[in-house]
């Protein structure tokens, strides 16, 4: 038989009806998280059409996106401040309720951001399809699974028939040789390869990340690689099950349990690519040389190491983002000042980034002048990092510690960055606007965002680990 | 959705690449629940207008040559960025029916084939040629799967031939799935 990506594998063992010349492939979907924001338009195409979800447990809500941080909002001490956004959280709350979708509601235990709360449950597993009205879904490719996000129509689609029609993508590797540098993590990893390859490389493709690097990194650090796959393009990005998944994953309140828990990882042992299964492409990239990455322009793949310089020159997409963020050609980046600093987001608001940020910032203060927001990316990690004490560094550090949710990553929630100001961010994206009307965003990992925090300045956290 | 087979208007230019769906459609506007209304004020919002919600003047959409374009030409890789559809519900709303480009992303494409908007994947020449030519009239023929330009050379663009159907006769994809509930039972009780 054909050697078969890891990719193909999981296609092929969820197609309903194959794809043909003329019809896409009807693929079944194994897992639907959804939340407030991108569902409301879906479930009122079910309401009109008079049906029912097909499969309401393979199906969660959470709150993230417009939902705010602030925890007397949060537990409904005060209303919530944007009056829009609560209509709609609302809104939210009525058709879970309506549909019969389980709602890990404000005052749950268990909420949080969507792409924190699928793997922490352990809803997220090997081999299995799963989408979100959410492009970040590429984040659950790290336990071996085939996730992507997908708009709102389609998210009617999976809530009527738990079925997507799809055009089979192409399967690309990431090769990433040789081992992390110290102080350089899985951020800084993803943000050099986007560099490497640019923003739109990805279109029509799904990554596989492989390679030694990738091997060494826990289950929190491939998630933050695959969670930035669509920056470069790409819907999904993947990473063979092994060992470090099946150690995260056993024993989750809703993973697998008991004696069917054997046999799942049987099963799993079985997903990664076959020896000699062919990609469309194959990208290869050094790990030992990376050093910590920072963004400095308006898209994910305008990125320089945080000791280097902006480019000297550029295209059309260079100037003007390099107007819009009021720097200049061949200008360094180390020393910049910067208003705010945000920890946080699907892409890095895990307990391990909330460790690293912390490992900066003890025994240390905010820079006078620099506001920082620290939220967990989910009350799981929150209560984690309360037991760890971690939230008493950041506040005595001078930060902000809220609830969790998107927060700053996506300015609709009432955390934004105001015009003009400088941002250090662990999010996504760096896109105008981004997280504020004028806000002004630099990507880096929690290391460097909590070095900027206490310099005030645009710093490479190695020097304050040292 | 309208079923959808010619499409002639003048173009409508923005020659960015990368243009992204925060700029499309800004996140602040996506806590509303319903799909109408976006074209008006939330579509590229902060590019149309200023802080005190005037109209910037310098801007393609706020000039009188605008009016009435239904096709839009767009710099490479357009819509990438979220899965927000309310980026094309918006272009939809504001009265857009196709967006030319020489990449568009992923998700807006899907989604943009959902909403009777047409994802119109042209090579380097011809596009090349409509960005340097704002207001050229253009036919966009989704039968025959091409672009014609003023000088009537028909462009060939992608669009694989379920698209085709759907937008060709305003088939709601839907109605498609649910007609597939019996395979669906029958996949979904071989895996238990």
């Amino acid at each position: 038989m054909t050697a078969q990506t890891m990719f193909d594998k999981i296609w092929r063992s969820h197609e309903v009806v194959p794809e043909t010349a003329d019809t896409p492939a009807v693929l079944y979907i194994d897992l639907h998280l959804t939340h407030e924001v991108t569902t409301p338009q879906a479930f009122a195409v079910l309401r009109a059409a008079n049906l029912r979800v097909r499969r309401p447990e393979r199906t969660i809500g959470t709150l993230d996106h417009s939902s705010p941080t602030e925890a007397d909002q949060v537990f409904g001490r005060k209303p919530i401040a944007i009056k829009s956004a609560g209509l709609q959280m609302a809104q939210f709350e009525r058709n879970c309720r309506e549909f019969g979708v389980e709602l890990l509601d404000m005052k749950h235990a268990d909420r949080g951001i969507v792409h924190v709360i699928g793997p922490e449950l352990g809803l997220t597993q090997p081999g299995s399809t799963i989408v979100c009205g959410d492009s970040h879904t590429s984040t659950h490719g790290a336990f071996g699974a085939l996730a992507f996000g997908i708009g709102t129509t389609e998210v009617g689609h999976v809530l009527a028939t738990q079925c997507l029609l799809q055009r089979k993508p192409r399967a690309v590797a990431v090769n990433v040789k040789g081992r992390l540098p110290a102080a350089v993590g899985a951020k800084d990893l993803i943000l050099a390869i986007i560099g490497k390859i640019g923003i739109g490389a990805g279109t029509g493709c799904v990554f596989e990340y492989r390679g030694e690097a990738v091997r060494g990194l826990s289950m929190e650090e491939r998630m933050t690689v695959c969670n930035m796959s669509i920056e470069a393009g790409a819907r999904a990005g993947m990473i063979a099950p092994d060992e470090t998944t099946f150690d995260y994953l056993v024993g989750r309140p809703r993973s697998v349990q008991g004696a069917a828990w054997e046999r799942a990882v049987d099963h799993w042992r079985t997903i990664p690519s076959d020896a000699g299964a062919c990609f469309e492409r194959e990208i290869d990239i050094d790990a030992a040389v990376l050093e910590p990455m920072i963004s400095y322009g308006t898209n994910p793949g305008m990125v320089v190491p945080v000791n280097g310089r902006i480019p000297a020159d550029g295209d059309a997409v260079f100037r003007r983002a390099l107007d819009y963020m009021g720097f200049a050609p061949g200008e360094a980046l180390k020393d910049k000042p910067v208003d705010v600093v945000f920890v946080g987001s699907c892409t890095n608001g895990r307990i391990s980034d909330l460790r690293s940020a912390a490992s900066v910032m003890k025994g240390k203060r905010v820079a006078t002048g620099v506001r920082m927001l620290v939220v967990p990316g989910s009350q799981s990690v929150k209560r984690l990092a309360e037991a760890e004490g971690l939230d008493r560094i950041f506040t005595a550090a001078g930060a902000e510690w809220r609830e969790s949710g998107c927060s700053m990553c996506i300015g609709m929630n009432g955390d934004t960055v105001a015009h003009g100001k400088y941002a250090v961010s662990t999010s996504n994206r760096n896109f105008e606007g981004r997280q504020g009307a004028g806000s002004r965003t630099l990507l880096a990992s929690p290391a460097t965002a909590a070095a900027a925090a206490i310099r005030g300045r645009v710093t490479d956290p190695r020097d304050l680990l040292t | 959705m309208q079923a959808l087979r010619l499409i002639r208007s003048r173009t409508v230019v923005l020659p960015a690449s990368n243009i992204d769906t925060d700029q499309i459609v800004p996140a602040r506007f996506l806590t509303t629940t319903t799909r109408a209304g976006l074209g008006a004020t939330a579509l590229f919002a902060d590019w149309r207008f200023d802080a005190a919600g005037e109209p910037r003047a310098n801007f393609v959409l706020n000039q009188s040559a605008a009016a009435g374009c239904r096709i839009l030409v767009a710099g490479h890789n357009f819509g990438c960025g979220s899965s927000r559809e309310h980026a094309p519900w918006a272009l939809v709303d504001y009265g857009f029916q196709a967006i030319v480009s020489t990449q568009i992303a992923d998700i807006f494409r899907s989604n943009a084939l959902k909403n009777g908007l047409v994802p119109v994947v042209l090579g380097p020449e011809a596009h090349a040629w409509l960005i340097a030519h704002p207001g050229a009239e253009v036919t966009v023929d989704v039968e025959h799967r091409t672009l014609t330009l003023p000088d009537g050379r028909a462009i060939e663009f992608p669009l694989e031939g379920f698209s085709r159907h759907c937008l060709l006769h305003g088939v709601d994809e839907l109605g498609f799935l649910l007609a597939q509930s019996d395979r669906i039972a029958d996949f979904e009780r071989g895996r238990t």
